[in-house]
């Protein structure tokens, strides 16, 4: 079996491929269900009324990609640039830690002060902690995959220690959460009677914005030739070091406000189970989208449709919630195969 | 308790042995592949795929080294799968090893509520039991730290020897080796790159698989969500901390272990002056700090991460 290049690449091919691979992740998962004794048309009708089938379901599942959407282009920014940060889930609660020192009554201002200033403090927050991975990076080629990950348990445990410490809430009645945010810093809702907040406007200009940064800038031009070939774009007098930097810096800040949306948005303070995977999930994220940041919207809203819909798919028949993240896999694993055989053709010998 | 004697209590050794056990494992696991040029980032997965399958199998009537072999075969598979993907099709082996992490900790999660659909306490199997070796065994002090301990802790210990052994002295380590050096020169052995490196990864993963079922049937009894905790991501530290060598791996494992074991009891000797949370850091910090450390005098493999096709030119 070889892999040969394909001579054009075709716009129908690009679309199909995802979406066959994403049909044939749901087949393979039919066969769990199966095993569930469940029927599979019953189980997958219940997961996408859960997620898309009502005004109450599509507001969740938006409310969901939210996280999604800042975590996703957290890690396609970064392995773009083929920067593994793997760390958004730290990042995030970095971001959140930043909305609750800031936001919690130290400092007053108006909504639309605050609001702003608040998502600025989880950006700058959430690159903060990815400062010292990039640092080791540049300076002594320590791997920043080991890091990242690594720096997710610390900051999870250090999360913890404030929270039945320093600042832990007086009136949380003994529950390890902190003080809530300030009704200035609360994101207002989009929808009334829904949880959808104005979070998930912000997160789609995000993903605009990046969209424009990475194709019509110079500095989107460099992250993306240091990505495909760090040695030409050192030729072509890019230098790797400053562009890593800024990279870390973008995907460590779209991953802070990530925390900004859930405490100031969704939770209204910051508890030790803020965040569900989400800088995990937003890896899938991601990939399914092939790192495009468009894409990423797209992606996101799918995945935080599998995450709701198998919530009410499991409370409507007995499927293990887990199922989800099995799905979510499946997903990643084929798409990424899909995306092989639009460039490449299989030459069997 | 005293901090020094911290350092001469049995218990202490022998739980540092305890601990390093699986990451031994693990480790070891990573380091095979990575010594075939692909990195396996699914083994965080795997080893929770082999503490669920090896548990289960046990649990399910098997014997307890039934168990092991079966998270072994189960592990290969997902390698396999992990081979498929980097080795033959050439995707990003970062990726596609964080794929597998998810697919595999997801459905080891799922079959065992499939099975166990209701249990808020997790049932618990008869594990491992310490091996009782004449003479040695009751020697004061060392029985207690270095001869009570389960088959499986002493299998961890031989497999560094072995691996030693197989990677620098036998035909196909030697082809291993170069399939992470320089594949192109093996290909002109006619040694088939790909079958060497699909080889390396599934031995690698089974050995992964196997140190996940250390924490379930010899280290505790039970299986819980979320037990590996990372330690999946800690072996990868320590393959680099080792620069690539069994041996060093070894001592990596151990001072790490070492760390830990003393973390647990220095916790209680602080008695709440520090909080419990800065302790638990104390690991991960460490292997952070190992890397930094190691980061000058490393040598990784040449071709770890480049993928290779067929008739490829260097």
């Amino acid at each position: 079996m070889q892999l040969e290049p394909r001579e054009n690449i075709s716009i129908s091919r690009v679309i199909l491929a995802p979406l066959t691979a994403i049909l044939a992740a749901f087949v393979i998962c039919s066969a769990l269900i199966l095993w569930t004794g469940e029927s599979v048309f019953e189980a997958y009708g219940h997961l996408f009324k859960g997620a898309f089938g009502s005004r109450f379901a599509i507001s969740e599942t938006l409310n969901r990609a939210t996280p999604l959407i800042f975590t996703g282009l957290a890690a396609a920014v970064a392995f773009r640039a083929k920067f593994w940060n793997i760390g958004a889930e730290g990042q995030l609660y970095f971001g959140a830690l930043a909305a609750t020192v800031l936001g919690a009554g130290v400092i007053t201002m108006p909504s639309i002060l605050m609001i702003p200033f608040l998502f600025l403090a989880g950006a700058i927050a959430g690159g903060l902690a990815l400062l010292g991975p990039v640092f080791l990076k540049t300076t002594l080629k320590v791997d920043e995959v080991v890091t990242t990950l690594l720096l997710n348990f610390v900051i999870l445990l250090f999360v913890n220690y404030l929270l039945e410490g320093p600042l832990k809430d007086p009136m949380s009645m003994g529950w390890p959460q902190a003080a809530a945010i300030i009704d200035e810093g609360v994101l207002p809702a989009l929808l009334p009677r829904t949880r959808l907040h104005i979070g998930f406007v912000v997160a789609l200009s995000a993903a605009v914005m990046i969209w424009a940064l990475m194709r019509y800038t110079i500095w989107g031009y460099e992250i993306r030739a240091v990505g495909a070939n760090a040695n030409a774009a050192r030729f072509a007098g890019i230098s790797i070091n400053r562009t890593v930097m800024l990279v870390a810096m973008l995907s460590g800040g779209l991953a802070g406000m990530a925390g900004i949306t859930e405490t100031a948005g969704t939770k209204g303070y910051l508890t030790l189970d803020l965040s569900p995977g989400f800088g995990y999930s937003g890896i899938a994220v991601a990939m399914l989208a092939n790192l495009h940041p468009l894409g990423v919207i797209v992606s996101a809203i799918f995945l935080a449709g599998i995450y709701v819909g198998s919530d009410s798919m499991s409370r409507a028949v007995n499927i293990p919630t887990y199922i989800s993240d099995v799905m979510v896999a499946l997903c990643v694993l084929s798409v990424l195969v899909s995306l092989l055989f639009v460039k490449y053709r299989v030459r069997w010998k | 308790m005293d901090w020094l004697e911290l350092f001469i209590s049995a218990g202490f050794w022998a739980a540092m042995l305890r601990i390093a056990a699986p990451l031994i494992f693990g480790t070891i696991g990573e380091l095979v592949c990575e010594r075939a040029g692909v990195l396996n980032l699914g083994i965080e997965g795997i080893m929770t795929m082999g503490a669920m399958t090896g548990w289960m199998w046990v649990f399910q009537g098997g014997s307890l080294w039934g168990g092991v072999m079966f998270a072994a075969f189960v592990g290969a598979m997902f390698g396999l799968l992990h081979a498929i993907f980097v080795v033959h099709l050439g995707l990003s082996q970062h990726v596609s090893g964080i794929g597998i992490t998810l697919l595999a900790s997801s459905l080891s999660y799922f079959v065992f509520r499939m099975i166990l659909p209701d249990s808020t306490t997790p049932p618990k199997i008869t594990p491992f039991q310490p091996i009782n070796i004449p003479g040695l065994s009751d020697l004061p002090f060392f029985g207690e730290a270095f001869f009570s301990h389960t088959p499986l802790t002493y299998l961890a210990l031989a497999i560094i020897p072995v691996a030693i052994y197989c990677i620098y002295r036998t035909p196909v380590g030697r082809a291993v080796r170069m399939a992470g050096e320089n594949p192109v020169a093996l290909e002109a052995q006619g040694i088939d790159v790909l079958h060497i490196r699909t080889g390396a990864v599934m031995v690698g993963s089974a050995l992964m698989a196997i140190g996940g079922a250390y924490l379930t049937i010899s280290a505790f009894d039970a299986f819980f969500f979320g037990m590996i905790n990372g330690r999946g991501w800690i072996c990868i530290a320590l393959v680099i901390f080792a620069s690539w060598k069994p041996g060093r791996a070894l001592f990596g494992a151990l001072l790490f272990a070492g760390l830990d074991a003393f973390q647990v009891r220095a916790q209680q000797l602080a008695g709440g002056a520090i909080p419990y949370q800065f302790f638990l850091m104390l690991p991960y910090l460490l292997s952070i700090g190992a890397m930094i450390v190691i980061s000058k005098s490393m040598r990784y493999p040449k071709a770890l991460l480049v993928p290779f096709r067929r008739g490829d030119r260097i």
